[in-house]
């Protein structure tokens, strides 16, 4: 019993250090971003952010690309997990593995990949105009979500009898499009919600795939914005941490609304 | 809930084997997206690491990689990521220990939890300002640390634009990282394991060297190869940090693509063929080991 006495101890420990480790940069990130003026604290690197056309005009083309992003995830992602549970159980471990490939392939070489793949003298030039660019974005950040994605949805579907689910609706009269727009879909929501927070956050600061094909995103906005000031960069993470705490917030709400819906239809 | 999940046995494949023809046509889009836009890409710059501009098949590229600048480069990159992943998985160890074994109040884990999910996704350029508004020439710590206590430490020899900089702020997103996985691995070490070790006299010591260790060793090489793969293919955060005054890999490439460096397009495929290669490796291990570990954790 007195090891575990003392356990209590080390753990302490490890925690205050954990609690001063993660604290210090997000107290002094906060700190710097208040001392534009001098001799006083104030919010002017915030005005000044704020008040940036080009943080307006960045900030909202990424939030235009995270949301393209979610609904081209959806659209790709929920069909297909939905498709291989039901019918295609055994292509599961090579859609299950094609969907983990983003994490072991770094960002930089996918895009890297597209520069080559889709240049102005190939046979698909996408990267000659600001449009075909954007399809390029909106696919390259659908890959990086994809595991998130597609673990999320997949999770959700497995509480689901689909079998079942599908049968009786097909029994109705129901095609496959109905049952995925109307039965699926609403079913896993909350799974869908929680990836496209995570979606959400993962674009929004983007800097790799934005910077290298060249497109006014915020992330390469930050980036630029770190190499010539002082006090705004400050500002920028804890904007952009304060964005990424209320999609995670919003996940974990969405996740236990979930559980909490699960249970009563237990009961 | 898990049994759901498994492979299907053979009778279930066979009877849906005369409609599979027609069945696969469900999953076409995905194919078609996955091939477009993830395997095609990379098969075209694994491909264009073996040929020389006229599209000749050739080990120049590749043999060029050993040239003493990039071999530098690979060398940090691999530091700084060993670095990284070893210290994230020692304190992230520590601290998830503390969470799950510690006897620490219940209402701790929670908020623990919910700040690593945030914390491991905030990587990227505003994670290289925070650590620039901290421990930068003008940080907080770095004057507190000179006002309070009359240390300097950039007199001392620290920066932040440097090997032990860039470790430092990485593991702002390890460290949390290796609390998401292996804090489940932890709540799975069983109770009973510990009372039989402790009924067979086993002290707490030789419970962890004897019992817990073994069993959580495959989770743990497996979480540190996952963090290792997670630094190497890291580039925002060191680009905004460090410009391209640290010379890692993932930098070097940037630079690469953007046309700054190296004047060789197939140079560049080359170096991305080795991320691959490196970061193929790591994720094996941990793919592997995760399979190993899965066996004891279940249930």
């Amino acid at each position: 019993m007195n090891f575990w006495r003392s356990n209590r101890f080390w753990a302490w420990i490890a925690l205050s250090f954990g609690i001063l480790y993660f604290a210090l940069p997000l107290i002094g990130t906060f700190e710097f971003s208040l001392r534009m003026k001098r001799g006083e604290y104030s919010l002017e690197a915030y005005r000044v952010i704020l008040g940036d056309p080009r943080f307006q005009a960045t900030f909202l083309y990424s939030v235009m690309m995270a949301l393209l992003t979610i609904v081209v995830g959806v659209l790709l992602v929920v069909p297909t997990a939905y498709w291989v549970r039901l019918k295609l159980p055994r292509w599961r471990p090579v859609v299950e593995f094609i969907t983990l490939l983003p994490l072991i392939i770094p960002a930089i070489v996918i895009v890297f990949g597209y520069i080559r793949m889709y240049n102005t003298s190939s046979a698909l030039p996408l990267t000659g105009s600001a449009f075909g660019t954007d399809i390029l974005m909106v696919a390259g950040y659908t890959v990086l979500a994809l595991p998130y994605m597609y673990r999320a949805v997949d999770t959700g579907l497995r509480t689901l009898d689909i079998t079942t689910l599908t049968e009786a609706a097909e029994s109705l009269g129901a095609n496959k499009i109905t049952i995925l727009a109307k039965i699926i879909l609403p079913n896993v929501l909350v799974a869908i919600l929680s990836g496209a927070f995570l979606t959400f956050a993962i674009v929004i600061g983007e800097f790799v795939f934005a910077a290298l094909l060249n497109r006014p995103a915020f992330g390469p906005f930050m980036q630029l914005i770190g190499a010539n000031r002082a006090y705004e960069p400050a500002a920028l993470a804890v904007i952009a941490f304060s964005i990424t705490w209320l999609c995670m917030g919003l996940m974990q709400l969405v996740t236990r609304l979930q559980q909490h819906t699960q249970v009563k239809q237990f009961r | 809930m898990s049994v759901i999940s498994e492979p299907v046995d053979a009778t279930a494949t066979v009877i849906a084997k005369p409609r599979r023809s027609m069945a696969w046509l469900g999953i076409l889009p995905f194919l078609i997206f996955a091939l477009l836009f993830l395997i095609l890409p990379t098969l075209n710059i694994v491909i264009g690491a073996f040929q020389n501009p006229a599209g000749e098949f050739t080990l120049a590229n590749i043999q060029k990689l050993f040239q003493p600048s990039i071999l530098a480069s690979y060398w940090i990159s691999i530091k700084v990521s060993v670095a990284s992943a070893l210290l994230g998985c020692l304190i992230g160890f520590a601290i998830a220990a503390a969470i799950v074994l510690g006897g620490l109040p219940a209402w701790i884990r929670s908020p623990i939890m919910t700040f690593s999910g945030v914390a491991s996704n905030f990587a990227g350029v505003p994670l290289a300002f925070a650590f620039l508004a901290t421990l930068g020439r003008l940080g907080l710590v770095t004057v507190l640390l000179r006002e309070w206590f009359g240390i300097n430490i950039y007199a001392h020899g620290f920066n932040i634009l440097s090997f032990w900089g860039l470790t430092l702020t990485y593991l702002f997103f390890q460290i949390p990282l290796m609390i998401l996985i292996i804090t489940p691995a932890l709540d799975g070490l069983k109770r009973e394991w510990r009372e039989a070790a402790a009924i067979l006299g086993a002290n707490g010591f030789q419970y962890w060297t004897m019992v817990a260790l073994p069993i959580l060793w495959p989770a743990l090489l497996g979480t540190f190869a996952l963090l290792f793969a997670n630094a190497f293919g890291a580039v925002a955060t060191a680009y905004a940090l460090t410009g391209s005054s640290l010379s890692i890999v993932p930098i070097v490439l940037f630079a690469q693509i953007r046309g700054d460096v190296l004047q060789d397009p197939h140079l560049g495929y080359a170096l991305a063929f080795g991320m691959i290669v490196v970061t193929i490796i790591a994720n094996t291990i941990y793919l592997w080991m995760r399979a190993r570990s899965e066996k004891w954790v279940k249930s």
